[in-house]
């Protein structure tokens, strides 16, 4: 940490999508009001700023997190990863286009959470953890095959009340297939969707 | 929210020096718990001090077969871990039924013990509430307590501990670790949460100041064979209106072990020790468990509006128990 | 694709599926909603509310919060700008709830009483928290309940009573009677984005920043409150993270106008979640009574529905939750009425669906009883009981398509199979069950002026004050302007959500996109036969206006409704009380679909919302106080990932012929008897009505209880 200039603010490094970002914050700045109000990384939404939601959700050393829960202070040092930070240039990330192909979202505002969210759920499931909705978490029962059920309770940290789940639910399993596909790229077209 | 100073601890002595005495300064683990209540205005502290990057963030066995969670170890990381899920299966399916996904991964092991409950006059610093303000009064008993207490709750307070996690740990006999400025200390998770009383403010018999350094299970056999179901107002992503973590080892028709806790229906995990005497030794079935569950809610004292606890707790562990006996016949 | 203009016949897109328009905006974090447009020298308002339901202010202890750090400003109703309240706006008269700091009454708790203005949002919350108010409280109430002797009749925009017929000598006729009283509880909207606006001074133009369901009402007004040339008021709301019928004037655009204008800098307010349960409305809860009475053969000879809902001590609203009975099924003695009480609360509003709602969960229910004790299928009893006209007015419907969706939507649910008897499926610990109800929804139009622009370039632009709440309007208007000018949608761009646009429908009554795209298609018409006419495109293109206002009320007076029929399977734990919905099945006459894409997500997002309004939703108030309890989204609970199984919405042919599109509308169609579907989903699992929302683990423990064979 950089020489505080008042003892309940503090000069941090922030580390957000493979940028450095040296601001100065009062402790009180969550991550997600660093993000929106002083870095201008507006695609993090605030929904319920108590961690009720998940529209926040952001990765943190690669694993989801809500920002609205996480002290800018205390999240000096670690990798952040936003929406924004997803897509390679004008590629959007696999889950991002199995959302916008299905229809993953309606008013959208919940919609960078779910993304952030299904992001490292699908990580979280290919190494071999066990959810709620997993019958037999006893490592000897091996991974849990990622069944609707499972991505359902595996996403239910992020409310959507538009109520695009059923469309979320599969577009998180098609960018799991791709990504079980080494990535299979998808493209199609708003038209190709419909077929 | 207050302003405050912000302090990183690097090792458990420096964050138990950092702390001091301050009655005003908190330990910062996940967060998940203490922002919330430090944006409702429910905690004001003036200090915190960061123990996120302690050294404590560590699963591994003890010298007599059992295991160790270190203080900062996340809630994803215990339910992940391979021995957890072998060896006390309830425990991890009582982690992953708490929360979210982005809650566990911030959620340390420390800080889950010492979350707050979520009784909605608590969270809100406009109505009185005797564990927040000591004195002003409860006032659920006479008003919305559908989801509170029917257990070990006193005139002064009736609401419930919020834990699934802390509900595993004490069918699983585990004991608490801390650190404070005069050494080191344990606590069995039977005794680390006070009784109510006339108290609720309260809430631990840490010593002041301590620091939670992390929790030890003993080796528990009959745990391997183990279950935790969570009954809630929605399919997930909800605290219980109540749970049971259950154990139970049967031989040739008779129950030779059995663990059984309840959550969601006491201000601390409770353990269902008076359940647990009535079976063992008896003989498996659902008569039997439901006569251990009367038993033990025999001493419940529901308020008029959430009497349904008692029911849905012999229920639940009528069924959690049959399935736990039907498995172990196959 | 190709933009070449050949002789190959134009195929229209309207009825072919689409990604919306702003997808990749949305899916990449780069859509900026209210609270996220940049400004300079932005100021931070932190409103604070009331912490008793009823009194005075006695007074405001301003100057330590002055004193704390950043704080700029606190207005309270001592230093506000006075507001204009004497003036009829687009939905009636100003709530008093939002022309907020005007006088020292508090009638509610969670009424506005300051707003705290610093440099920093920090600085702000924590001036907010610390703002000392004294109060004079005197004794509240909220006692909602149907004994109460002082309601009075619910005058709304429909008549509180309708009544034809003795309906106690036809009860008495019936061979079958029900009569059972239904309750629904206070619902909240629970949009994901909280009511956000910026509002700023601009060389003596208003201009807000706002999240809202109609930028031209929202300058309505404002500009009526704070005396101001509509012509000089510019509300902005570009996207809106959902809105539900809570997104109109509240107080946050009032209190950041106000604290603009005082501080001539832009000041920005947003409301916490906790504040949106008491500032953003709600639905009312409901007590209904309903009594059917049915011939042998099931026809409906007697039908009196009864709702009672509540209100703010300041501003009447009525939850018109007779408004299906009124719609769905004649009788001979045809009875129905709305009462209202006035109590120390919020003033309800607009939520999705008000009236149909609440009242088809009664309703759907009633006619699901009426069919156990007729022994008839519930299908077949609705289906005897289609009218012919309006049930009230008389009049004739436009297209009603209900029993094509009955027919549909049987045969895809596998309802043919089904065993009528209750209570006797089992699977594991869960009993199994499905039901039906039926539903509808008012298809209106409202006047909209849109101009459509021949660029120079090729492209057109679309610019209408509609909003995009999550409804897809945005890409619905650029496929009808395409289909209208015959070109590919990738030459449209469609700008919505700025007042400047001029005059247009809002976004509510399920009738945003059907008013906005008659105004759409109307100037696009009209520019491609000025183009045909071989007219070069000068560089500031050619602009085409439209407007609506003549066209829709030229309307004949009909009965104009979309149509659903809805299906639910259920599995309930009675040891537990658990009720998960395990498929869905939503059939709908719903005129011309623009997009199915994005028509079949607002669809099935109606139907889930119909789970939540019969498993999860309700608002608690704690009688002593008088407020909410645990208002916020671990208190509240709308349904996550995890209770919502495959649903699924699909629609039959249907046209509404007046209309230019064929369009109706479907909002909230899907919403409307879906909880009633589900509800008797669950009586058929278990043998037990369940008439009281929502249907609560400790609901279903205590009936099984009751009834021993469940």
């Amino acid at each position: 940490m950089e020489s505080a200039p008042s003892p309940t603010s503090s000069t941090i490094t922030l580390h957000i999508n493979g940028e450095k970002h040296t601001l100065s914050v009062d402790h009180r700045t969550t991550l997600l009001d660093a993000l929106r109000e002083r870095l201008d990384l507006t695609g993090t939404k605030k929904g319920c700023d108590h961690g009720q939601c998940g529209a926040c959700t952001v990765l943190i050393d690669g694993r989801r997190a809500v920002s609205c829960l996480q002290l800018a202070v205390a999240a000096e040092g670690r990798e952040i990863t936003t929406i924004e930070g997803l897509a390679d240039g004008e590629r959007l990330h696999p889950v991002q286009q199995a959302f916008l192909d299905l229809d993953g979202f309606q008013c959208g505002y919940c919609t960078p959470g779910q993304i952030c969210s299904a992001v490292a759920m699908i990580e979280e499931h290919a190494a071999g953890w066990p959810s709620a909705a997993t019958e037999d978490v006893r490592p000897e029962a091996g991974p849990p095959p990622l069944t609707a059920e499972e991505i359902r309770e595996r996403m239910s940290g992020n409310l959507c009340r538009c109520g695009a789940y059923v469309s979320i639910v599969q577009a998180v399993a098609r960018a799991a297939e791709s990504a079980g596909q080494d990535g299979a790229e998808r493209t199609t077209t708003g038209e190709e969707a419909a077929a | 929210m207050r302003e405050f100073t912000y302090h990183k601890a690097h090792d458990v002595a420096g964050a138990v020096a950092l702390l001091g005495a301050d009655p005003e300064a908190r330990f910062l683990g996940g967060g998940t718990n203490l922002v919330d209540l430090m944006k409702n205005g429910v905690e004001r502290p003036s200090r915190l001090i960061d123990v996120r990057d302690l050294p404590l963030d560590r699963i591994e066995a003890t010298e007599d077969g059992g295991l160790r969670i270190g203080a900062t170890v996340t809630n994803s990381d215990l339910a992940a871990h391979p021995d957890v899920r072998r060896r006390y299966p309830a425990l991890a399916q009582a982690v992953l039924a708490g929360a979210s996904g982005q809650l566990r991964n911030m959620a340390t092991v420390g800080g889950n013990l010492l979350q707050r409950t979520r009784c909605g006059y608590f969270t809100d610093v406009s109505r009185p509430c005797n564990k927040r303000r000591p004195g002003s009064g409860c006032p659920a008993v006479h008003g919305v307590h559908h989801n509170h207490a029917i257990l070990g709750a006193s005139e002064h307070c009736v609401a419930v501990h919020p834990s699934d996690m802390g509900v595993a740990l004490a069918a699983f006999d585990a004991q608490v670790t801390y650190e404070t400025a005069d050494g080191s200390g344990r606590l069995p998770l039977a005794d680390f949460y006070l009784p109510v009383g006339d108290t609720p403010h309260r809430e631990t018999a840490l010593p002041p100041g301590a620091l939670i350094t992390g929790v030890e299970l003993p080796p528990v056999p009959v745990a391997a064979h183990s279950r935790y179901r969570k009954v809630r107002e929605r399919a997930s992503y909800a605290f219980a209106i109540g749970s049971v973590a259950a154990a139970l080892d049967v031989r040739d028709g008779v129950v030779h072990d059995v663990r059984l806790a309840f959550g969601a229906v006491a201000s601390r995990p409770w353990r269902a020790r008076t359940a647990e005497q009535a079976l063992t030794g008896a003989r498996a079935g659902a008569d039997a468990f439901a006569a251990a569950a009367d038993a033990e809610l025999a001493e419940a004292r529901p308020l008029p509006d959430n009497g349904y606890k008692v029911t849905l707790m012999r229920n639940l562990v009528v069924a959690v128990l049959t399935e736990l006996a039907e498995e172990a016949a196959r | 694709m190709t933009t070449t203009t050949t002789r190959t016949p134009f195929r229209g897109r309207t009825g072919t599926a689409h990604t919306r328009v702003e997808g990749r905006e949305k899916v990449t974090g780069a859509a900026r909603y209210a609270g996220e447009i940049p400004f300079a020298d932005l100021a931070h308002g932190w409103l604070v509310l009331s912490t008793v339901a009823r009194g005075r202010i006695r007074s405001i202890e301003t100057e330590p919060v002055l004193a704390m750090p950043g704080v700029l400003a606190v207005l309270h109703h001592e230093n506000a700008p006075r507001l204009n309240t004497d003036y009829v706006g687009l939905l009636g008269k100003p709530d008093p709830t939002w022309a907020v700091f005007q006088h020292d009454r508090v009638p509610h708790l969670g009424w506005p009483v300051a707003l705290v203005v610093a440099e920093t949002s920090e600085q702000a919350r924590e001036a907010a928290e610390a703002l000392v108010v004294h109060y004079d409280q005197e004794p509240h109430d909220i006692d909602f309940s149907p004994a109460r002797t002082d309601t009075v009749p619910g005058e709304g925009f429909v008549p509180a009573t309708t009544e034809k017929g003795d309906l106690e000598a036809e009860l008495a006729a019936s061979a079958f009677v029900v009569d059972a009283e239904y309750t629904t509880p206070e619902e909240h909207h629970s949009m994901m984005e909280p009511h956000a606006a910026t509002a700023r001074w601009d060389g003596g133009r208003l201009e807000v920043v706002d999240s809202n369901q109609g930028a031209f009402w929202v300058v309505g007004e404002l500009a009526n409150l704070f005396s101001l040339d509509p012509a000089s008021v510019r509300v902005v709301s570009e996207h809106v993270g959902g809105g539900f019928g809570s997104k109109g004037v509240r107080a946050h655009q009032v209190a950041a106008v106000m604290a603009a204008t005082e501080l001539q800098r832009p000041v920005r307010v947003v409301m916490t979640r906790r504040q949106m349960f008491y500032l953003t409305g709600y639905r009312s809860p409901t007590v209904q009574r309903v009594r059917l009475g049915a011939d042998a053969d099931g026809r409906l000879r007697a039908l009196e529905h009864h709702s009672l809902s509540l209100t703010s001590a300041v501003h009447d609203f009525v939850e018109p939750s007779t408004m299906p009975s009124r719609v769905m099924y004649d009788a001979d003695a045809h009875h129905t009425a709305h009462r209202l009480l006035r109590l120390n609360v919020p003033t309800p509003t607009y939520m999705r669906a008000p009236g149909e709602a609440p009242g088809s969960f009664a309703l759907e229910c009633a006619i699901d009883e009426l069919a156990e004790k007729a022994g008839l299928d519930p299908i077949e009893l609705r289906l005897r009981n289609e009218p012919e006209r309006g049930p009230v007015s008389g009049l004739p419907f436009t297209s009603r398509n209900l029993a094509a969706c009955f027919r549909e939507g049987a045969r895809r649910f596998g309802w043919a199979d089904r065993d009528p008897r209750p209570g006797v499926r089992r699977e594991g610990r869960w009993l199994l069950g499905t039901g039906t109800a039926a539903g509808s929804f008012a298809a209106g139009a409202g006047p909209s002026t849109a101009t459509v622009t021949a660029e120079a370039d090729g492209t057109f632009t679309v610019r209408i004050g509609a909003a995009d709440i999550g409804t897809g309007a945005r890409t619905a208007l650029t496929l009808i302007a395409a289909d209208a000018l015959e070109v590919p949608p990738e030459r449209i761009r469609t700008h919505i959500g700025d007042s400047a646009f001029g005059r247009a429908m809002i976004a509510g009554g399920s009738q945003g996109t059907r008013s906005w795209a008659w105004a759409v298609r109307t100037a696009a018409a009209e520019l491609r036969e000025r183009l045909a006419l071989g007219a070069d495109i000068p560089p500031e293109g050619i602009t085409v206006r439209s407007d609506t206002t003549a066209a829709v009320a030229a309307l004949a007076e009909k009965e104009r409704h979309s149509y659903g029929a809805q299906f639910a399977e259920v599995a309930v734990d009675v040891t537990t009380g658990e009720v998960r919905v395990r498929r869905m099945l939503g059939i709908f006459a719903a005129g011309t679909i623009v997009n199915p894409l994005t028509a079949r997500s607002q669809l099935v997002g109606g139907m889930i919302w119909g789970i939540s309004m019969a498993l999860h939703e309700e608002a608690v108030r704690d009688a002593a106080s008088g407020g909410l309890y645990g208002p916020d989204l671990v208190g509240y609970h709308v349904p996550t990932h995890a209770d919502v199984p495959l649903v699924e919405a699909d629609w039959v042919d249907d046209h509404d012929p007046e209309d230019p599109i064929g369009i109706k509308g479907i909002g909230e169609v899907g919403i409307v008897g879906t909880a009633a579907a589900v509800a008797n989903a669950v009586w058929h699992a278990t043998g037990v009505r369940h008439r009281h929302l929502p249907i609560r683990p400790d609901r279903v423990l205590q009936a099984a209880a009751e009834v021993p064979h469940a």
